[in-house]
């Protein structure tokens, strides 16, 4: 399977649980599993060509011109950390399930958590750094939505605020590292830079880009001193803390250090940081997680206690360090997932995850307890288990390692570390399963079904063997992926018997004084509750918060939600930077000749004129000010016939139609004259502002006139070819749909999405308050006159056919002739539109076969296949070809493949237009009036006198 | 002696423009102004035919069919607004 389609697996996958969800939260569940169990077979069908040292890529030009390509790469590094997301996340999938309530919607979370492994997913196999760049913001985005899942609850969603601060901001450093690191070694290919390691080292940009890079992976892993967010991330359900903070998101920053350590690390000031950073880290969160309560907070600081050790391990530099790492990274992905669940069982069925409230789970809960038990002692570091086997290497390594000149220093903290480590987790089995049953829990615990601990009972399965086989089960692995880390073959053997060394001891050390701190735990915990610490979410706040006013001022200075006063802005800075060049630059005068003023275009310019300043001085009353604007419409589109381009003047004037028309449907709930609300000096200053930017406007239109063009046009360049490249004669069209099809895909899609919009805010309306004001609304006028009067009836009925055929016979010859798929639209749109005022819209709506909104949408597919179709003849999108067809007994005529795209392009239009009008008249009905079903007010049919 | 006629014909609506402009502005409610308006669609319309005549092409024709099928939609929405307030009802 190729690799961009494993990381695009997980994203099509997010698509389907909000629809599954629909069929029941099995089938969702089902429905996201199946997308990973899918992803996860086709990287483990890659995985024998991995182990035998091949490194797979998959290459897919994106921008090239910038260096973003689709580049994927495969090698053991990959494969194992996009095994953990995959695998771990079926595991979650299923956990999931049967965690989540019945409140909660399932098929967001589903939705969410594919979302970020497809965006974990695609950091790992990113061969482009830019590439890698964008999932990285995709996972802190998507973490965001899953660590704020609980909307309801305000620490959910103060941690995901944080949590996106905190790495959004290591993301932003993160992003001018690479593009330092892409500058340095010519190329943003992740294969290209893995082999530059000598000259980035020589650079003198190295420390520069050193730090901006550890900052971005820092803040994702969670090191000192930007650990604080991870405990506050807490708040999420369960499922994402086991999924975020064992797996994956924490380990993305390990997994940039590991992927960029052949080139990044065995320097000092690769050691002096990462290793620095990793050992106060491992450290600071085992001391912190032994006096913490909450079930999850401790395996919160536990986990960044152990991205500590590994980010230590990665810092030594040294190939056997490195070894360590990686195979700790698969050791702490086991039993850490594993502790997650099983916390996250105990909450489910205890109802409380405060250790100080549990006790004696262990007759009640054996299952679990068994669970815990194995992954706890793992994590202290107990033999024969998995965490034991990387902890004695990680001791060894430590000791070996000098820091600041002391070879003491190194070992004695490592210890510690392992120490706290051990106590924690003798803590958490100990006050959570051991001691007597009490009879004061918030709920009686019990074993839950088999569902919800099958994950955490096949993880810690996995740690007793990988425990007892480590070679057998892991050896290969770990050699594949630290060679893929370090860029050579390394060197792998793990066994449990190292004899009486320095690391032994250690060991010893730190489980006997594990043993110690726990039993100690009680005047300990009081000790260090009443010692004064800095409290890391006061000082996030402290900070955050007074950045926070200061954007929100300065923004309200400048949109206080006055439209008067955005416009003010505008204009004065375009007034000004205009003002600025002008005086800047020299100035020639113009040398075209000025074309003498003729009478009729003369009385165009006066109408024009006229209107604008009418317009200026009557603008409060809203209907007149509708009616000059039409003056306006209608000169312009005489303009546009004298210029002799009919296709503009005949869409001027069906767009002034159909603006008329939805402006008097709006303008029917809206005062009709505009309220005076500013000052006279205000108004003064404004009209000042307008009059400088119209003559602006106007002098620089006269300066552009009297000038030619500096560059050749690309008019001619349209006029030479739309024949033969367009295979049309009208060019006005075959730019439209051919040349420029792309801009016409774009703004049909725009429109569609007005139009939507509009649909959606009328249906807000038709609830809620405004919902009140509408059934209490008095109309502002008496109605007059008949309501379906007969003669527009019948003259609109009989309209209709002779609009539809003109419609279509404007969009058949558009390609040649005036006319096109956007005008036929609005015709047969206005064409429907009169039936509507005709008769209205209950009348209407019962003889309306489709939805607008399917009309919508129908269209814009139809213009997009269109466009895909020359995909199939391997052209770029909307390359059109035509032929000539007769058949008999018509003329010869052409057939374009454009006017499939025009074809949408038609329907959009329709179905745009139809769905504001249906939209807007519903106010109306909403508003109290009433309906009725008959064509018009009178029925002819009927006998005299007896009016409907 | 076609250029000619053309020329004044041109003239003289262009002149039936202006005299609708100044009942657009001196109107003394909106119906008239709607009506000008309405007028003013029409003398578009003759002025856009004879543009055609003048360049010699049938294009022009058909914009002016298509004005003359579209141009009086609005005005019936303006009649229909001041007369019941809503367009659909």
């Amino acid at each position: 399977m190729s690799l961009a389609l494993i990381a695009a697996l997980p994203f099509l996958g997010a698509l389907l649980p909000g629809l599954m969800i629909r069929a029941g939260r099995n089938a969702c569940a089902i429905a996201a599993g199946s997308a990973t169990l899918l992803a996860l077979t086709g990287l483990l069908l890659h995985a024998p060509a991995v182990f035998r040292g091949e490194v797979l890529h998959t290459r897919i030009a994106w921008l090239p011109q910038l260096g973003l390509d689709a580049n994927f790469v495969l090698d053991g590094l990959g494969l194992l950390f996009a095994g953990l997301i995959l695998g771990i996340g079926l595991l979650i999938i299923l956990y999931a399930r049967f965690y989540l309530a019945k409140s909660d919607p399932m098929g967001q979370f589903y939705t969410y958590l594919m979302l970020f492994q497809g965006a974990m997913t695609g950091i790992v196999l990113s061969d482009n750094i830019l590439l890698l760049l964008i999932f990285w913001e995709l996972t802190s985005l998507s973490s965001f939505l899953l660590i704020g899942y609980w909307k309801h609850l305000p620490e959910g969603r103060q941690g995901a605020r944080m949590a996106l601060t905190v790495t959004g901001m290591g993301g932003l450093a993160m992003i001018a590292g690479m593009l330092i690191l892409g500058q340095i070694a010519g190329s943003y290919d992740l294969s290209v830079i893995l082999t530059k390691g000598p000259e980035i080292q020589a650079s003198e940009w190295y420390l520069t880009a050193l730090v901006l890079i550890l900052l971005g992976c820092f803040t994702k892993s969670a090191q000192f001193p930007f650990h604080f967010w991870l405990p506050h991330a807490m708040a999420a359900p369960t499922p994402v803390s086991a999924y975020l903070h064992s797996a994956t998101m924490v380990k993305a920053g390990l997994f940039l250090m590991a992927r960029l350590w052949p080139v990044l690390a065995g320097t000092e000031e690769w050691f002096a940081l990462v290793a620095s950073a990793g050992l106060i880290t491992m450290v600071l969160g085992a001391v912190i997680g032994l006096y913490k309560n909450d079930l999850k907070a401790l395996l919160a600081f536990s986990t960044v206690s152990h991205l500590g050790l590994i980010t230590m391990l990665l810092g030594f530099g040294t190939e056997a360090a490195a070894v360590v790492a990686v195979f700790h990274i698969i050791n702490h992905a086991t039993f850490k997932a594993a502790l997650f669940m099983a916390a996250g069982i105990v909450d489910h069925e205890a109802h409380t995850r405060d250790i100080r409230r549990l006790g004696g789970l262990r007759r009640l809960m054996p299952v679990t307890f068994a669970i815990v038990a194995v992954a706890a002692l793992s994590m202290a570091g107990i033999p024969p288990l998995n965490g034991f086997l990387s902890k004695e290497m990680m001791l060894e390594e430590a000791f070996e390692t000098v820091w600041f000149g002391l070879p003491w220093l190194l070992p004695a903290l490592a210890t510690l570390g392992a120490t706290f480590s051990v106590a924690y987790s003798f803590r958490l089995v100990a006050h959570v399963f051991l001691g007597p049953v009490r009879d004061d829990y918030p709920h009686r615990p019990h074993d839950p079904g088999f569902g919800m601990w099958a994950a955490p009972a096949f993880l810690a399965g996995l740690v007793v063997l990988i425990g007892l086989l480590p070679m057998t089960l892991t050896g290969d692995l770990v050699r594949v992926v630290a060679g893929a880390v370090t860029g050579g073959t390394a060197y792998v053997n793990i066994y449990h018997w190292h004899g009486f060394v320095p690391a032994l001891f250690m060991s010893l050390a730190a489980v006997g004084g594990g043993l110690v701190l726990l039993g100690l735990h009680g005047p300990l915990a009081r000790a260090w509750d009443n010692a004064p610490r800095p409290e890391a979410k006061v000082i996030f706040d402290a900070i955050v918060e007074p950045a926070a006013r200061l954007a929100r001022g300065f923004t309200d200075a400048l949109h206080d939600g006055a439209f008067t006063r955005y416009a003010a802005i505008f204009t004065v800075a375009v007034v000004a930077a205009g003002a600025w060049a002008f005086a800047g630059g020299g100035h020639v005068p113009g040398a075209r000749e000025t074309t003498p003023v003729t009478p009729v275009p003369a009385v165009g310019w006066l109408l024009l004129v006229t209107c604008a300043a009418l317009l200026a001085t009557m603008h409060r009353d809203r209907l007149v000010s509708l009616v000059l604007i039409g003056v306006v419409g209608l000169t312009v589109a005489l303009t546009f016939a004298y210029f002799s381009a009919p296709d503009l003047a005949l869409t001027q004037i069906l767009v002034e139609v159909a603006t008329v028309v939805l402006m008097l449907l709006a303008l029917n709930f809206l005062p009709k004259r505009t309220p005076v609300e500013s000052s006279g000096v205000r108004r003064l200053r404004d009209g000042a502002i307008a009059a400088a930017a119209g003559l602006g406007a106007a002098a620089l239109a006269y300066a552009l006139m009297l000038r030619d063009f500096a560059f050749p046009t690309i008019s001619d360049y349209h006029l030479a070819n739309a024949k033969d490249l367009g295979g049309g004669t009208n060019v006005v069209n075959v730019i439209l749909v051919d040349f420029r099809g792309y801009d016409t895909y774009g703004e049909i899609l725009v429109l569609a999405i007005g139009a939507l919009v509009i649909f959606a805010l009328t249906e807000a309306l038709l609830r809620g308050p405004a919902a009140r004001r509408l059934l209490a609304r008095v109309p502002d006028q008496a109605k007059a006159g008949d309501r379906h009067p007969m003669m527009l009836v019948v003259a609109t009925r009989l309209a209709l056919p002779f609009v539809l055929m003109v419609g279509i016979y404007l969009f058949l010859r558009g390609h040649n002739e005036p006319g096109g798929g956007f005008i036929a639209g609005l015709l047969v749109a206005i064409g429907v539109l009169i039936q509507y005022m005709a008769s209205g819209l209950a009348w209407a709506e019962a003889r309306q076969r489709a939805d607008w909104h399917a009309v919508i949408a129908v269209g814009a597919l139809i213009a997009a296949a269109g466009g895909i179709g020359s995909f199939l003849a391997d052209r770029p999108f909307l390359t059109s070809s035509f032929g000539y067809v007769t058949i008999p007994p018509f003329e010869k005529f052409e057939l374009a493949t454009a006017m499939v795209f025009d074809l949408g392009v038609f329907l959009v239009v329709v179905g745009v237009v139809l769905l504001i009008l249906s939209s807007l008249s519903r106010i109306g009905i909403r508003a109290g009036e009433t309906v009725n079903v008959a064509p018009m007010d009178i029925d002819p049919s009927a006998p005299r006198g007896k009016e409907r | 002696m076609i250029d000619a006629s053309l020329t004044f014909s041109m003239g003289c609506f262009a002149l039936a423009l202006m005299i609708n402009l100044w009942r657009v502005i001196v109107a003394r409610g909106v119906p008239e102004r709607v009506l000008a308006l309405d007028t003013m669609v029409i003398n578009v319309i003759a002025l856009t035919m004879l543009y055609g005549i003048y360049a010699g092409t049938a294009v022009y024709f058909e914009a002016t069919l298509m004005f003359a099928m579209t141009g009086f939609i609005s005005t019936v929405a303006y009649a229909k607004f001041m007369l019941r307030g809503s367009l659909i009802e």
